[in-house]
């Protein structure tokens, strides 16, 4: 068993019309056994930039922390938000320096950038960017979160739909995956809003 | 120097408060050639003079204007040796910026990382100041910028600033010259004008130099050729 699969993970984004959805699952487990029913993976960097971290939980924590610190140091610095594509760099860098002996996380980056576009990408755990237009998925759900979204995705969503097809792919993949599960976590970003909504899904 | 007993440890305090090393720095620009700088709507340009020992050197082997990245530029009155080690270190700088984020360098960001250098000159053993003071001209997202930093590590961004010889003369005629809405052609002619008030000697495209950026975000320094068509419009 890979370690990536150990504690059990789903983290998916997708793009819509001006706005973006990032989504996870919330059980944390240690191999088949599930420890706890609400760990969170997606956490905000600031108000329009999001960040989900598959994998193992104690990297989850640890890189989410660094990743913090540095973007405070860079707003004060720069008395500014980090910009998605930075944001992405950032995190590309700080993986590939630890490349022989990496944190054993695969991120998934969304955000809005300039002019409310948005921007979702994913990396794997040494730092190899994966950008894409639609959707980008994680975890020990992923293979498939890749055939749910292919199915259900449609561009330039609305907000409400956007949440809809993200919930829905959320949830059926992971109803086909031993390791994660137990409801799910999501974000709907708009330009003025975040609307965070917890799922209720195959509870065991 | 000698004149008192703190002229020698950088890092000591004279009893008036100064650390006379850095005066003895800032001394060293104001001897130095002149260089001047004007920050136009849509633009930015640096010049300076260019005044070779001996003309049997060859001019076009001297270039006080230089890249820090493709959209800043940068000028120096002072010595020329330490103006190459801040290029080389701000350079350095503006490509780690771009390596970990993958963005150009803020000129903000190079300016306050090439200040903190001068800074730690001042405080650090075994060193001396830096004998310069730098104009760093750069267009970004926050549009044209021009700053000037000096050998103590401060820095001040400005509409239009000089430095070195006759700086006094040169800042009382760009004062006098200096308006908002100013483009950056006028501000060409005007950076001429003023080199040309405290210039020995007949000025040509030979014994100045001129860097502009306008907002195609590019720094340039200009070709001899181009200074001359300058030059026959001032005239």
């Amino acid at each position: 068993m890979s370690i990536f699969e150990y504690n059990g993970s789903a983290v998916v984004a997708m793009v819509g019309k001006n706005c973006f959805a990032i989504a996870s699952d919330r059980r944390l487990g240690v191999q088949l056994q599930t420890i706890a029913t609400d760990f969170q993976r997606i956490s905000k960097i600031h108000d329009h930039l999001f960040i989900g971290l598959s994998g193992l939980a104690t990297d989850v924590q640890t890189l989410y922390q660094r990743l913090v610190f540095r973007h405070k140091l860079y707003q004060l610095r720069e008395e500014r938000d980090m910009k998605p594509e930075t944001f992405a760099s950032l995190v590309s860098a700080i993986l590939y320096e630890k490349r022989f002996g990496p944190y054993l996380c695969q991120p998934v980056i969304a955000g809005l950038g300039d002019d409310n576009k948005p921007f979702i990408c994913t990396m794997d755990s040494i730092g190899a960017k994966e950008l894409a237009k639609d959707f980008v998925v994680s975890g020990t759900a992923s293979e498939s979160l890749y055939g749910a979204c292919e199915a259900m995705f449609k561009p330039d969503m609305e907000a409400e739909e956007l949440f809809e097809t993200i919930s829905q792919a959320l949830l059926s993949s992971v109803d086909r995956d031993c390791l994660s599960g137990w409801g799910g976590h999501v974000y709907v970003v708009t330009p003025n809003e975040i609307k965070e909504r917890i799922l209720k899904g195959r509870m065991d | 120097m000698g004149d008192s007993q703190y002229s020698f440890s950088l890092t000591t305090f004279s009893p008036s408060g100064k650390l006379v090393q850095i005066e003895h720095a800032l001394t060293a620009v104001g001897s130095g050639q002149t260089s001047l700088g004007i920050k136009a709507s849509n633009g930015v340009v640096i010049a300076t003079e260019k005044k070779l020992p001996s003309i049997l050197v060859d001019e076009a082997s001297v270039q006080k204007i230089q890249h820090l990245t493709p959209n800043i530029g940068v000028v120096y009155s002072g010595m020329g040796p330490d103006f190459r080690v801040l290029v080389r270190k701000s350079r350095k700088q503006a490509e780690q910026y771009l390596r970990l984020y993958k963005e150009p360098i803020p000129v903000t960001q190079l300016v306050r990382e090439t200040a903190t250098v001068m800074q730690e000159f001042t405080q650090s053993g075994g060193v001396r100041p830096f004998g310069v003071s730098l104009l760093v001209a750069g267009y970004d997202d926050k549009g044209p910028q021009l700053y000037q930093v000096d050998p103590s590590g401060s820095y001040f961004s400005w509409k239009a600033s000089a430095m070195g010889k006759n700086v006094s003369n040169a800042k009382t005629f760009l004062e006098k010259r200096y308006t908002e809405d100013m483009e950056l052609d006028d501000a060409i002619h005007t950076a001429i004008l003023t080199l040309k008030e405290g210039f020995e000697g007949e000025i040509s495209s030979k014994n100045i130099e001129i860097g502009k950026i306008g907002a195609d975000k590019v720094f340039r320094v200009l070709t001899p050729a181009e200074i001359d068509d300058y030059l026959a419009e001032v005239e």
